[in-house]
């Protein structure tokens, strides 16, 4: 067992060009606000790219799981170019992969379809959470 | 026959997840892009890095309008750390203070009470397009 963690950081992509950027934002959304309200911690991904000290110290101070949009992994490399490695990286078409009666559409948000999409996402990425807060290796 | 060059306009949002105004300035960026894509173009800002030659020389290629959802910026300085100086760097506060316009509260799902918001920053986006046309 590993160190215990307060915080568990999620970076979903930033896109505004595809539906499964959305999605990766909506899963986001509902981690923080609603499935792990209180343990799940973002930031604006472009923060990052600029360096922001507080933004830099959160996600290589605590565990960061990432959610891309597109095989680009924006959201994983932006950490990794930070020096740290991210401990759980999801693609979001995975989510409807398995799950094709959820089919999101939207670009800059999803649609009530993929809201319901984000709720399932939001808590197979909360298991990742609880292992990572609880120090379990992910 | 007559040359027609048909001229882009770059524009990058703040993706600011973290808050409010980053949903505003993705759903504004988001109508511009929809309602005038013949003459706009925008990239995700964190290909800067992690993407490849193409990506990095996005300002050089389009002239740039960056637009951000607080005073930190990111959009600006990423662009024109990573890519190229922008032509016109917009920001949600000055735009909500100019509009006489409340900054938003919620994260996701904006409704009707957030729809003068994005009109008004999508004008302002549109506005600053027609500009940076007119000087290219």
């Amino acid at each position: 067992m590993g160190k215990k963690h307060k915080k568990v950081v999620v970076l979903p992509c930033s896109g505004i060009g595809k539906v499964f950027g959305a999605l990766a934002r909506e899963t986001m959304y509902e981690l923080l606000e609603k499935t792990r309200p209180g343990t799940v911690a973002t930031t604006c991904l472009p923060l990052l790219v600029i360096k922001d000290p507080e933004a830099v110290a959160l996600v290589t101070e605590n565990p960061v799981i990432t959610i891309d949009g597109c095989p680009k992994d924006c959201a994983k490399k932006s950490v990794e170019a930070l020096g740290k490695a991210v401990d759980k990286a999801f693609e979001a078409i995975k989510f409807y992969k398995e799950h094709k009666d959820l089919k999101p559409e939207g670009i800059a948000e999803v649609n009530e379809t993929g809201c319901k999409l984000a709720v399932v996402a939001a808590e197979e990425v909360a298991k990742e959470v609880d292992k990572l807060a609880a120090g379990e290796v992910a | 026959m007559m040359d027609i060059q048909v001229m882009k306009v770059g524009v990058v949002s703040c993706s600011g997840e973290e808050i409010p105004e980053g949903t505003l300035c993705r759903l504004a960026c988001r109508k511009v892009l929809d309602e005038r894509p013949e003459e706009t173009v925008t990239i995700c800002l964190p290909l800067f890095i992690a993407g490849g030659e193409e990506e990095r020389t996005f300002a050089s290629n389009y002239p740039t309008i960056t637009v951000d959802g607080c005073d930190k910026m990111c959009a600006a300085k990423a662009t024109e750390m990573l890519s190229g100086k922008p032509s016109k760097r917009l920001s949600i506060p000055e735009i909500l203070k100019k509009h006489g316009l409340k900054p938003p509260t919620k994260l996701r799902h904006f409704g009707p009470e957030e729809e003068p918001a994005v009109k008004a920053v999508a004008e302002e986006i549109a506005r600053a397009v027609d500009e940076v046309l007119e000087e290219e």
